[in-house]
C-alpha cells in the first residue's frame, strides 16, 4: 500500500524514526538501524564530531539514512538556537530535532524555552521538529510559529514507560494539521502500535531498542508494531461495547 | 634504495603505550630482536586509564568473548604485575582488593539486577548485597545507596606505574626504544618491513606490530583498505589526593555506581589517592579537559561517596581509548603479511595488557596464532554485517542527495 510519511514536502516511506543513543557498540547500532528499517535518524549534535571518520555520522550516511540532528544537552534557548545553527553549516541539512530539557533528572522539555527556540529557528529557515511535552495547547503554539511537526512525549526520555496520557495524544492528533510524531517513552513493540493507532504520523524512539537485550531484534520488532499500527489506523478499529455480539449472527 | 641506518630488527612495534610495552617486554624475553617506536611512551591512553581490572562488572550484552578474554587476563595479573616488579624493582600499583558495584537509586537498581542477571548467564555470580551490607563494606558510601554487587576478586593496577616499569623491563630485556614518530610504514614486495622514522632513518624488521592505540587507522603508508577500524572515544578522569585534614584511605576498593543512569567509578591507588572516571566522548581526536566532563564526574562521585569533597583535585586529563565497532580489540595477523595489529582495546586495554603481551610474543616467535583470538580477528569486519536489510527505497535515495553528508 502506498501509503507515504510526508513532513515538510519529504517523503518516507518507513514511519520510525531512529535515535542513536544508548547503543552498546557502533556495529550493534548499525545492525539494529538496518533492522528497523528507518530512513531518518536523529543524532546529538553535543555528541559526536562531525569532522571525524568511522563515527555514527558516517554509520548513518553508508546506510543511505537521512540524518537528523538534534539539540539535545541544551537548557535555554540561546543555546540549543547556537547547537541548530552548528549543526547545519556542519552536516549542510536545514532540519533539526528541537530539544530543550528543564533538567538531568526528568529530561522533560521546557516549553518556554521551546517555544521561543522553535520561533527564533523557523524565522531562521530551519525545518523545525520539536521534542514536547504531551501538552494540547503547547502543541498548538508550536505548529502556530511554524514548526514542521509536533513530537509529543509519551513518557520521559529513556523511561520506557509507554504513552502515559493517551488522551493527551489522540487531542494533539485531532488538532494538528502537521505530523504528529509520538517521541520517547516507548518501551517495547506494543507501545510504537499504540501511538500509531492512535493516530500518530510516525515514532521516534531509542532507547527501547539500543539498550534490549537483542537491540537488532528489538528494531525489527519496532518496524512491524509501527508498520501494523499504521495499518490498523487506517482500517479504523471497531467501536468499543460492553458486551459481547456474535460474529456469525444466528439469524439473517 | 634506502639507507639502513640501524639493524635490521626482528620486530619493530609501533606504539608504546602499554600494550606496545609489554609485547616487548615479552618478546625480548623470547630472544627477539625489538625495536619500538613512540615518541613518548606511555603518554597516550595509558597516561589517562584508571586501571581498573573488573571484567565482570564490564560485561554488556552479546560481549561474552571479550568477558572471558578479559576473564583470561585478570587471571594473568597477579603473576604478571610480580615478575615485573621483580625484574625492575619498580611498583606497579597492582592491588587485588575487588570492586563494589553499587546503585543509587530505584531505577539504578533495577539496572544492577539486569547487570547480575547477564552476569548470571556468563557463569559469574556475584555476591548481592544489601544497602547495609555495602556500607559495612565501604563506610562511606552515601545512605542513599540502595544495593550493590560485590566482585571480590578484581584488581586494580596504576597505569602509569604500569607502564614505567614496562618500560624499564622491555630496555632491560634487550629491546630498543626510539623515541620518535613513524613518518611511514615500510612495505616491501607486497610486506610490512618496518617503518621511517621523521628523522629520516629507517627501521626494518621482519614483523611489524601495529599497536598505536586510536592513531592505528591514521600510520601513513598503511595500504588502502588495510586501516583497522579504530576511532578515538575521549575519556576524561581526574585524580583526587587525601589532604591532612582527610587523611587517606576512604575506600578500601573500587567503587563503581551508577547514579541516576549515570555511570562513575572511583579506584583508590595504595597512596590514598583516588582515580574519578570517566566519560566517554565520540568527539574525535580532541583532548580537552572540559568543566562539563568534570562537573559529571564529580556529580555522581559525590553523590556516592560525599566525603570526596573534602580531597585535593590534584590532576585531570583527557585520553583516547581505540574504540572499535564492536568494543573489542583486533589481534593477530593483519591482511598485509608481515603486519600484526595488537589495538582496539577500547576501554579494556590495561586489564587485557598480559594476555594479549603473551599472545602476540608467542605469535611473534613461534607464528602460531593463539586460540584465544578466534573472536578478535582483524578482519572480522571485512564482511557484510547485519541481517536486516541493506538497502533502502529509492523515494528516499533520490532526495537524499542534495541534503545528507
Amino acid at each position: 500500500m502506498d501509503d507515504p510519511f510526508i513532513i515538510a514536502g519529504e517523503a518516507f516511506s518507513s514511519r520510525l524514526i531512529m535515535g542513536t543513543g544508548g547503543a552498546p557498540s557502533l556495529d550493534v547500532l548499525d545492525r539494529a538501524l538496518a533492522a528497523s528499517g528507518t530512513e531518518l535518524t536523529t543524532v546529538a549534535m553535543r555528541r559526536v564530531d562531525p569532522a571525524s571518520t568511522g563515527s555514527v555520522l558516517d554509520l548513518i550516511a553508508a546506510r543511505g539514512i537521512k540524518v537528523l540532528p538534534n539539540t539535545a544537552g541544551c537548557f535555554t534557548a540561546a543555546e540549543a538556537v547556537r547547537v541548530a545553527r552548528m549543526a547545519r553549516a556542519a552536516l549542510g541539512t536545514n532540519w533539526v530535532k528541537l530539544e530543550v530539557i528543564a533538567d538531568e533528572h526528568t529530561l522533560l522539555p521546557d516549553p518556554v524555552e521551546l517555544l521561543d527556540a522553535a520561533e527564533q529557528l523557523v524565522a531562521d529557515n530551519f525545518t523545525v521538529l520539536p521534542y514536547t511535552n504531551d501538552d494540547p495547547v503547547l502543541a498548538r503554539r508550536l505548529e502556530q510559529v511554524g514548526c514542521a511537526a509536533v513530537m509529543p512525549l509519551g513518557a520521559p526520555i529513556g523511561s520506557g514507560l509507554g504513552i502515559r496520557n493517551q488522551h493527551n495524544i489522540e487531542l494533539i492528533v485531532e488538532s494538528a494539521t502537521v505530523p504528529v510524531v509520538l517521541d520517547a517513552g516507548i518501551g517495547t513493540a506494543s507501545d510504537a502500535a499504540i501511538a500509531m493507532e492512535l493516530g500518530c504520523a510516525a515514532v521516534l524512539l531509542a532507547t527501547s531498542v539500543t539498550r534490549a537485550r537483542d537491540p537488532e531484534l528489538m528494531a525489527e520488532a519496532m518496524r512491524l508494531a509501527v508498520a501494523s499500527g499504521r495499518l490498523a489506523f487506517l482500517a479504523g478499529r471497531v467501536p468499543r461495547r460492553r458486551y459481547a455480539r456474535a460474529s456469525s449472527p444466528p439469524a439473517g | 634504495m634506502h639507507a639502513q641506518s640501524n639493524p635490521r630488527a626482528d620486530v619493530l612495534i609501533i606504539g608504546g603505550g602499554v600494550i606496545g610495552l609489554s609485547i616487548a617486554w615479552r618478546a625480548a624475553q623470547r630472544g627477539l630482536r625489538v625495536d619500538i617506536t613512540d615518541p613518548h611512551p606511555g603518554q597516550g591512553a595509558t597516561h589517562a586509564a584508571a586501571g581498573m581490572l573488573t571484567p565482570v562488572t564490564e560485561v554488556a550484552y552479546a560481549e561474552q568473548e571479550l568477558f572471558l578474554l578479559g576473564r583470561e587476563s585478570l587471571s594473568r595479573y597477579p603473576s604478571f604485575a610480580a615478575e615485573l616488579s621483580q625484574v625492575t624493582h619498580l611498583p606497579t600499583g597492582y592491588r587485588q582488593t575487588g570492586t563494589l558495584q553499587v546503585a543509587y537509586d530505584h531505577d539504578d537498581l533495577a539496572m544492577l539486577d539486569e547487570l547480575a542477571r547477564l552476569q548470571e548467564s556468563f557463569g559469574v555470580a556475584l555476591r548481592q548485597l544489601t544497602a547495609r551490607e555495602c556500607r559495612d563494606e565501604e563506610p562511606m558510601l552515601d545512605p542513599a545507596v540502595r544495593g550493590g554487587l560485590l566482585a571480590a576478586d578484581d584488581g586494580s593496577v596504576d597505569p602509569r606505574l604500569l607502564a614505567t616499569a614496562l618500560l624499564a623491563a622491555a630496555e632491560s630485556a634487550g629491546a630498543r626504544v626510539i623515541r620518535q614518530r613513524v613518518a611511514e610504514l615500510l612495505i616491501t614486495g607486497g610486506r610490512a618491513g618496518g617503518a621511517l622514522l621523521e628523522d629520516g632513518s629507517e627501521l626494518k624488521a621482519d614483523q611489524t606490530v601495529l599497536a598505536a592505540g586510536w592513531q592505528s587507522a591514521d600510520i601513513p603508508g598503511l595500504p588502502a583498505g588495510a586501516a583497522p577500524p579504530v576511532r578515538p572515544v575521549k575519556g576524561q578522569i581526574l585524580r583526587l589526593a587525601p589532604t591532612a585534614a582527610t587523611g587517606a584511605g576512604m575506600l578500601r576498593r573500587t567503587v563503581r555506581g551508577v547514579v541516576r543512569g549515570s555511570s562513575v567509578y572511583l579506584v583508590p591507588r595504595e597512596s590514598g589517592e583516588l582515580i574519578v572516571g570517566a566519560t566517554q566522548e565520540e568527539l574525535g581526536p580532541d583532548t580537552t579537559v572540559t568543566a562539563g566532563g568534570l562537573w559529571q564526574l564529580l556529580r555522581d562521585a559525590r553523590a556516592l561517596i560525599p566525603g570526596i569533597a573534602e580531597l585535593a583535585l590534584a590532576d585531570a586529563v583527557a585520553g583516547l581509548r581505540p574504540g572499535t565497532p564492536d568494543n573489542a580489540p583486533l589481534l593477530g595477523p593483519a591482511e598485509l603479511p608481515g603486519l600484526i595489529l595488537a589495538t582496539g582495546h577500547f576501554r579494556a586495554g590495561v586489564l587485557l595488557t598480559p594476555v594479549t603481551a603473551d599472545t602476540v610474543a608467542g605469535f611473534l616467535d613461534t607464528g602460531l596464532a593463539d586460540p584465544l583470538w578466534a573472536a578478535f580477528s582483524p578482519g572480522r569486519f571485512a564482511a557484510p554485517s547485519g541481517r536486516g536489510r541493506a538497502s533502502v527505497p529509492s523515494v528516499q535515495l533520490a532526495e537524499e542527495a542534495g541534503s545528507c553528508r
